[in-house]
């Protein structure tokens, strides 16, 4: 095989807002270079799970390598690395940022630069990469071009009167994008003669080969036989293959060296050890120091998640289990709840990757779950000087024992417009936001900074913050810290009885209302029973809510004759299949569904 | 002793359809509605009148080729039902009643009911009714208020009632139902206290007082929003009057929705509650025979060809196919006009013993169940009737098994329990 030119190679990603059309440029590069024909393009080639289809997200970041023929004559190596864009997966996006040189910023034409692109373009200056702009979707009725450029010159303060103006969606303008890949991304440094110094930023689990390790060759060389180390979790293995990646499939090659993008794999049986961020080295001729920016990632958001059948928990963990190999940010350990049964916490880096999770349980494994409140996690420091990490709001210690308890805060950006300033101004006051300033982007926009508390944007946040602006407002978050707030937990009593299931924290302030709205909501799922029941909400033992379910009255068909009968069986076997599907606590059957409720607690 | 068997009779025909009606029926002239124009040939004629002797005369078939299957029964009771059957004619009616005693055997005690709408006699026809051998009326009242009436799509007022009524007795009837509804739209305690008071002064034998359900698919259902119902208070309320003052007034009450004057209790009905064999003549009519419940053909098209296609088969005189049928039920080209069939099975007979059972306020006995399955109702049931004890209802006393009133109000609540998993 030919040595491959390093001074060939552009490594690029593409930045952009949700919606703005990252994943449809890539296609369209992926196209234009050739390597695909029309035909065998599906819709999204870098979106290869169907889930990430159908959101129309990227949730893991892939990578494609595309060979270009440039006007210069010359033939170029692209590796086009797809970062994901979502908030939750912020520290995914760095380092796949941190295996680029450059990044094609590309903003929408109509909408202009969010919240969101901000985020990203920032993340990548402090990369260092090079970043050129590209405004998409000139041909929308709507499109301003010349005020996108001015934006993006005046905000983030790059060059873009040159910017390339394209359609991704119609094909237009894609060649000036490969042009300007070509002659603004810089090419990769590093010397193949140095120790060998790569970047892990992804990897996915195989039956076959078992993890694969997707990395960014920085210093050195790597190939078949070198044993290697990853040099934070401290693995060790023998690489087996390397090779980079073609359109939906690995390509096995002789060698990857410094500047050079792919995959190797080592018989390495879990992606515990292969994190994302870490520095792979030889063993036998380490690096001096490990490349910056590795960090564990831990968990944001935790709830429990239940089989709705508890006979299906053993196949529930071997999901989890299965889920696990490939997504080392998913972490989840066994759990009883008197209501539920046996189950699992589980926690995720946001809201969303929870939902990714579910939902993958439940389409691709096919389980029907229950799942509690998702919640934060919370640091309870005790009267004997120690702190524990509180994950189930169940194991809250007695209140006598707690002498605080602190919460994670973020620091967050909104970008809006300016006629919304004050409703969203308004809803991070009710989140328990904290002002920290505004900053006018252009006459019409503003970009709102604000801490909130973790566990005020969980739930619905992002939800509220698009109705309260008609969709208009853009929203990205980072952990800023913990900090001492006044909180505590609210309990659910069911004819008296605790349902641990239903218990959360909460700030002090908000409890009445949590439970005022958790006591409507309930008495709406829970079904007459033979007596009346009584919904509670209480803290610290104290009732601060109440509703009743009324007893049953009647229950009856008044007719049953010839006829009737096949028919009326057939409604109570209905009546008796419903009952069996409810989780019975103490003497009240509660349906699953009443659990998944009050998890939307705010859309009426 | 001879077997026993009941004959139910299915007349489709009414006058209008109530609002709230999801039985099978329609006014005579929509026969035709739905069907193919090569089955209309069989119901060439055209008018109402032509649609219903035409469907007398399948009637007629009907009963005469299933005779054989039924040659070792004695038939203990007989109930004309509807629709209204009050449509027929006297002679069709009693052409009906001939095919049947000509047929079968029919017990010397025999009951026959017939129902009947308030204005659909005319003068003499009870006389001639009762010639025919029906020995029980039961008359479609449902309410006195000539309001209520009209909202619920009635085609009659309490005068016309009265007026049925009377022809009824001074013909010599004297075994006599009135239906009676409580929680219609509009109704009020009140009202329905007024109700009741109305027709006990009529003094009949039974009273079938009803709560109106609401079924999909009726107009009623469907428009349920413009209706102001009663309110579940108010509902509770007139149950707890209808048990109170019926009682007071010497009516007992034997079923969820049945009361009688001593001796008065329907037979017929009573076979359905405790599992009796039954069979049904004509659209869409049920019958459970030996445990094998199927229905008749709810079209009248398929109907049709179902009883041409029976008589092709089996003739006047297919003893050997009947035998089968007895034993297996229908099988063959006629089977393909039977929307339904089931072998109940000894789980599903049990389950329908309990349910059935304890409709009736003796509820059921525990050693005709050990009688019927062979083993005691403790073993199958023990766990299902001590919880129903302790939640108290359900009463053991003695050898019968029977809810208590809680437990009837709540009764879809108890009888799920003894369905099987």
């Amino acid at each position: 095989m030919a040595a491959i030119d390093q001074s060939k190679i552009r490594n690029f990603c593409i930045v952009a807002h949700i919606d703005h059309g990252k994943s449809t440029l890539a296609d369209r590069i992926i196209e234009k270079t050739g390597l695909l024909t029309s035909r065998e393009m599906q819709a999204q080639v870098l979106d290869n799970m169907e889930l990430e289809r159908e959101r129309g997200i990227t949730i893991k970041a892939q990578a494609v390598r595309i060979v270009y023929n440039a006007k210069d004559g010359n033939e170029y190596i692209f590796n086009l690395i797809d970062t994901p864009g979502h908030v939750d997966f912020n520290y995914e996006v760095s380092r796949s940022l941190a295996a680029c040189d450059g990044a094609i910023l590309v903003v929408d034409a109509a909408q202009g630069i969010e919240a969101q692109t901000l985020a990203n373009v920032y993340l990548a200056l402090d990369h260092d990469l090079d970043v050129f702009p590209v405004i998409n979707k000139i041909d929308l009725p709507s499109a301003e071009p010349e005020r996108v450029k001015n934006e993006i010159e005046d905000v983030i303060g790059i060059e873009a009167q040159d910017a390339p103006m394209i359609s991704a969606k119609n094909g237009i303008g894609i060649e000036e994008v490969l042009e300007a890949v070509v002659e603004k991304i810089p090419a990769p440094k590093g010397s193949p003669d140095n120790p060998l110094q790569a970047l892990i930023f992804d990897s996915v689990y195989d039956s076959y080969k078992g993890v694969i390790v997707f990395c960014r060759i920085m210093e050195g060389r790597v190939s078949k036989g070198t044993p290697i180390r990853m040099m934070a979790t401290g693995a060790t293995a023998e690489v087996v293959e390397v090779g980079y990646f073609g359109a939906g499939q690995f390509i096995p090659c002789e060698e990857l060296s410094a500047g050079m993008v792919g995959y190797l794999t080592a018989s390495i049986k879990n992606v515990k050890d292969t994190a994302v961020g870490d520095t792979v080295t030889d063993v036998n001729n380490p690096c001096a120091e490990p490349l910056p920016g590795y960090k564990k990632v831990n968990s944001m958001v935790y709830c429990g998640m239940y089989p709705a059948d508890g006979a299906k928990y053993p196949d529930l963990r071997d999901a989890l289990e299965k889920l696990q190999l490939n997504d080392a940010s998913l972490h989840y350990e066994p759990e009883t709840s008197i209501a539920l049964g046996f189950g699992f916490r589980c926690g995720f880096l946001g809201l969303l990757h929870l939902e990714i999770i579910q939902e993958r349980l439940e389409r691709e494994y096919n389980l029907d779950l229950v799942t509690t409140a998702p919640g934060v996690i919370y640091r309870v420091h005790k009267t004997d000087g120690t702190m524990i990490e509180l994950t189930n709001p169940s194991n809250l210690p007695d209140p006598a024992q707690i002498d605080y308890m602190e919460e994670p805060v973020v620091s967050a950006e909104i970008m809006v417009t300016t006629e919304f300033i004050g409703s969203i101004m308004q809803l991070c006051q009710e989140r328990r936001g904290r002002y920290i300033s505004t900053e006018y982007i252009e006459a019409t926009r503003a970009l709102l900074k604000y801490e909130l508390p973790l566990n005020e944007i969980i739930y619905d946040f992002f939800d509220a913050l698009k109705s309260r602006s008609r969709g208009y407002a853009s929203f990205d978050y980072e952990l800023k810290g913990y900090e001492e707030s006044k909180l505590v937990k609210l309990d659910i009593l069911i004819n008296h009885d605790e349902v641990d299931a239903l218990s959360f924290i909460v700030h002090a302030d908000s409890a009445y209302e949590r439970g005022r709205k958790m006591c409507e909501k309930l008495k709406d799922e829970i079904p007459r029973h033979l007596f009346e029941i009584p919904i509670q909400a209480a803290v610290g033992g104290k009732i601060i809510a109440r509703e009743t379910v009324k007893a049953m009255r009647k229950d009856v068909l008044a007719k049953c004759y010839g006829g009737d009968i096949t028919r009326k069986k057939k409604l109570l076997e209905k009546q008796k299949e419903g009952k069996k599907r409810m989780r019975q606590v103490g003497n009240v059957e509660i349906p699953q569904s009443a659990f998944m409720s009050v998890l939307k607690l705010d859309d009426n | 002793m001879m077997e026993e068997l009941s004959i139910y009779i299915h007349i489709p025909f009414c006058v209008k359809k109530c609002l709230y009606c999801d039985f099978l029926s329609f006014p005579a002239g929509e026969v035709k509605r739905g069907m193919t124009e090569r089955k209309t040939a069989l119901f060439d004629n055209g008018t109402a009148e032509d649609d219903i002797e035409h469907y007398v005369n399948l009637l007629h078939r009907e009963i005469m080729l299933s005779a054989e299957i039924y040659k070792k029964y004695q038939v203990i009771s007989i109930f004309l039902g509807g629709g209204t059957p009050s449509l027929l004619t006297a002679h069709q009616i009693s052409r009906i009643m001939e095919t049947v005693r000509s047929h079968y055997r029919v017990a010397q005690n025999v009951e026959i009911t017939m129902e009947m709408n308030p204005g659909t006699i005319d003068n003499g026809e009870p006389e001639k009714y009762i010639t025919s051998g029906i020995n029980r009326v039961s008359i479609g009242l449902q309410s006195a208020d000539d309001e209520e009436l009209r909202r619920i799509g009635r085609i009659h007022d309490y005068a016309a009632f009265l007026k049925t009524y009377d022809m009824v007795r001074m013909a010599g009837f004297r075994n006599v139902n009135i239906d009676i509804m409580a929680a219609l739209p509009g109704q009020d305690t009140a009202s329905y206290e007024r109700t009741l008071r109305k027709v006990t002064a009529l003094a009949p034998e039974h009273i079938s007082a009803y709560s109106l359900i609401l079924e999909e698919g009726t107009p009623l259902y469907e428009r349920q929003s413009e209706y102001s119902f009663p309110t579940e208070e108010e509902e509770q309320e007139m149950d707890r009057i209808t048990r109170q003052y019926l009682a007071s007034c010497g009516y007992h009450r034997y079923e969820i929705s049945n009361y009688a004057g001593d001796g008065y209790e329907c037979r017929h009905n009573k076979v359905y509650w405790q599992r009796g064999d039954y069979v049904g003549f004509g659209l869409g009519a049920s019958s459970m025979v030996q445990n094998v419940r199927w229905s008749n053909p709810d079209t009248m098209e398929n109907y049709a060809m179902y009883v041409t296609s029976a008589e092709a088969k089996w003739g006047y005189d297919g003893a050997e196919h009947c035998q089968f049928i007895k034993v297996n039920g229908l099988s063959g080209t006629e089977a393909g006009y039977i929307p339904y069939r089931q072998v109940l099975s000894r789980q599903e007979q049990m389950e329908e013993y309990m349910f059935l059972g304890l409709r009736m306020v003796c509820g059921v006995s525990a050693a005709k169940f050990e009688q019927i399955f062979g083993s005691p109702i403790e073993g199958v049931y023990g766990e299902t009737i001590d919880r129903l004890r302790r939640q108290e209802l359900l009463v053991r006393d003695g050898d019968g098994i029977r809810l208590t009133e809680r437990g009837l109000d709540v009764s879809n609540y108890a009888m799920a329990q003894f369905l099987f998993d």
